[in-house]
């Protein structure tokens, strides 16, 4: 197949002819590299989008209780609901299947002293699968465990801004902190993606802040992440069932939207993922769009380059080339400088890309790229349209009868 | 090695057709040097061209070399014309970007023949027609005598059994002319049969057999006497 002859030819006629090559060429690597930038941008704003929303685990459900609003089945505006541990247990057995991780919390605002320095920080109670709740990273030392919830231990979890106002550049952990006049020691210190505050939590065992605080049975809210392979209709419909029974439990109306309350990520998970939906289409028709602007100008060129040379194409027919002869030749030049010329236009976008991505993430862009599967799919399609772009007008070429060929001037 | 019988051609003109050839009996022998005479609109290019396997005739027997070309396609006619023809034009026909010496060597490319083979045999002609110095010279480079020397050069390198030459001379001054006429009797006498179309009368008179076209008919075909110089100079 591969024939250094024909490439010789071919080479010479591209190298021959710089005008009529640089112009073909020319239209499929600014066509590829339009589609590379726009693509890559298009992916950029996808990353923001994802990175915006993943401060807590993006499948959470919280669920907390408050005063009644609607008078309901003798309960009279204004009642406090409570939570009880044992509706903890009733969920988490009830609902074992839609559940991914589930954890109770109760949250107080307490005064926090280390030495001479001290603060106001919130003091949560809560089970060790809050930090996976939370997308809380263990910077140093260790999250709460089980041991602790069921020794109901005096230690905490402190987030690394409260390490930082009152220990300074010295390391907290294993060191003894006062938590609202009690003595904790610190196990370890966390980060959080979801921004300041929330490095400036204190974390303690569930059990353990029940114990300090009224020795009850009281539980204020509920954090759950539902199970991921639950679609968001589900999770949608998982989140009210919940709500739904626990209403029922302590008689509140389905009406009241405020004794009861719960917030399902689903929900604004549909909308955001809506939203990629949308981004994703407009990326796709301006990636179609970009690449069938390639294929009409590589179509217009290759007309342009058949009738510039209808008059060579009658000389070697008339000395004894085959119309196979030329079209091979057409299709193998015109293939040759589309996949050349695609190549280069994604070498300069995807340097373009990483040259100029830092620089544009104050304008939502994050880390713009692009598949290469993608690119070469782009230029695939390129060569494609070339080939039958070409096809078409090297056919009729091959066809014109060499007198009328040699005529043409 | 050409025969024709009753051979007619009409081209369409928008909707009225023009009848060119108007049955035209021809047989030229091998190593005969023929030159058709007529003026333009006479059919002699037509006839060339059909000759040439450049174009189809309408009705009519048209033999090459035995062969009765009938149904020709594209593929069987660019082997024929590769095998036993060689052309000759009025404007050279040579490809601008390439230089003579592959100008020469292109028919033999299309015929498979090796790159160096090619070479070395289109060297051989370019020292024929005189111009092996100007091998690797581009055509514009050239001047219109040298052009058609190398053209006729490529004409002759796949060693054809007629070469046609379409007013060979048409774009060429009177010496010139007469060098590439010098030129085309050389290749006659070495056995070639030569087919020339023109509308001069010094040129043709330098042939062996003229054959005159008038309105798409033979009016005379008759040998030359004394075809080795021009008549008026």
């Amino acid at each position: 197949m591969f024939d250094i002859d024909r490439w010789r030819e071919i080479f010479q006629s591209i190298s021959k002819n710089k005008l009529r090559s640089t112009l073909s060429g020319f239209t499929v690597t600014f066509a590829i590299l339009l589609f590379t930038l726009l693509f890559g941008i298009g992916n950029g704003l996808q990353n923001t989008f994802k990175k915006q929303f993943a401060g807590d685990a993006i499948n959470s459900i919280n669920i907390w209780s408050s005063f009644t609003t609607v008078a309901y089945k003798g309960n009279q505006i204004g009642k406090k609901i409570q939570f009880k541990n044992d509706d903890f247990t009733f969920i988490k057995e009830n609902f074992s299947k839609e559940i991914q991780t589930i954890s109770p919390r109760n949250q107080r605002v307490v005064e926090v002293v280390n030495k001479n320095k001290k603060d106001t920080y919130t003091l949560r109670g809560v089970y060790p699968e809050f930090q996976f709740q939370e997308s809380a990273e263990i910077i140093e030392g260790r999250f709460l465990n089980y041991r602790d919830i069921n020794e109901k231990s005096k230690v905490v979890a402190i987030g690394r801004l409260v390490e930082e106002d009152l220990f300074g550049q010295l390391s907290a952990v294993d060191k003894q902190l006062k938590v609202g006049g009690i003595m904790y020691q610190i196990i370890g210190v966390f980060s959080d993606p979801g921004g300041d505050n929330e490095e400036r939590f204190i974390y303690t065992p569930f059990t353990t802040m029940q114990r300090l605080y009224g020795n009850t049975e009281n539980l204020d809210e509920f954090g759950i992440t539902y199970n991921p392979d639950l679609s968001i209709n589900e999770a949608i419909a998982f989140g009210n069932k919940m709500l739904r029974i626990l209403k029922e439990k302590y008689d509140v109306s389905r009406e009241d939207q405020r004794a009861i309350g719960l917030y399902n990520n689903a929900s604004g998970n549909r909308e955001v993922s809506n939203m990629m939906i949308g981004l994703g289409i407009l990326i796709f028709i301006i990636g179609f769009g970009t690449l069938i602007a390639g294929v009409v100008g590589i179509s217009n060129i290759m007309v342009y380059v058949v009738s510039e040379r209808t008059k060579e194409l009658g000389i070697r027919k008339a000395v004894g080339a085959t119309p196979k002869d030329i079209v091979t030749m057409i299709l193998q030049e015109s293939i040759f400088i589309t996949a050349i010329s695609g190549y280069f236009g994604l070498i300069l976008g995807v340097g373009i890309l990483k040259v100029a991505g830092p620089s544009l993430e104050e304008y939502f862009i994050l880390n713009p790229s692009i598949s290469t599967p993608v690119v070469i799919g782009a230029t695939v399609t390129l060569i494609i349209a070339g080939v039958i772009a070409g096809y078409l007008p090297a056919k009729r070429a091959a066809r014109i009868k060499p007198v009328v060929a040699l005529s043409a001037d | 090695m050409i025969k024709i019988e009753k051979l007619h051609k009409s081209y369409p003109i928008g909707k009225e057709s023009i009848h060119v050839l108007k049955g035209i009996d021809l047989h030229i022998k091998e190593g005969e040097f023929v030159s058709i005479m007529g003026s333009s609109g006479s059919g002699k290019s037509t006839l060339l061209n059909i000759v040439g396997l450049l174009d189809i005739h309408d009705e009519g027997n048209y033999y090459l070399n035995g062969e009765l070309i009938k149904d020709l396609n594209e593929k069987k006619a660019a082997i024929l014309r590769n095998k036993f023809l060689g052309f000759v034009f009025q404007s050279f026909n040579l490809i601008s970007y390439k230089t003579a010496l592959e100008n020469v060597s292109l028919p033999l490319y299309y015929k498979g023949v090796s790159r160096k083979e090619r070479n070395e045999i289109s060297m051989d002609y370019l020292d024929k027609v005189g111009l092996k110095d100007w091998a690797s010279h581009l055509p514009n480079e050239l001047s219109g005598g040298q052009k058609q020397r190398v053209a006729i050069a490529r004409a002759l390198v796949t060693k054809p059994k007629v070469v046609l030459a379409d007013e060979p001379t048409g774009a060429l001054d009177s010496i010139t002319s007469n060098s590439v006429m010098d030129l085309l009797k050389d290749i006659n006498n070495e056995g070639m049969t030569v087919f020339v179309i023109t509308h001069e009368e010094e040129i043709a008179s330098q042939t062996k057999r003229i054959v005159r076209l008038k309105d798409g008919v033979i009016v005379s075909d008759e040998l030359t006497k004394a075809p080795k110089t021009p008549l008026h100079v």
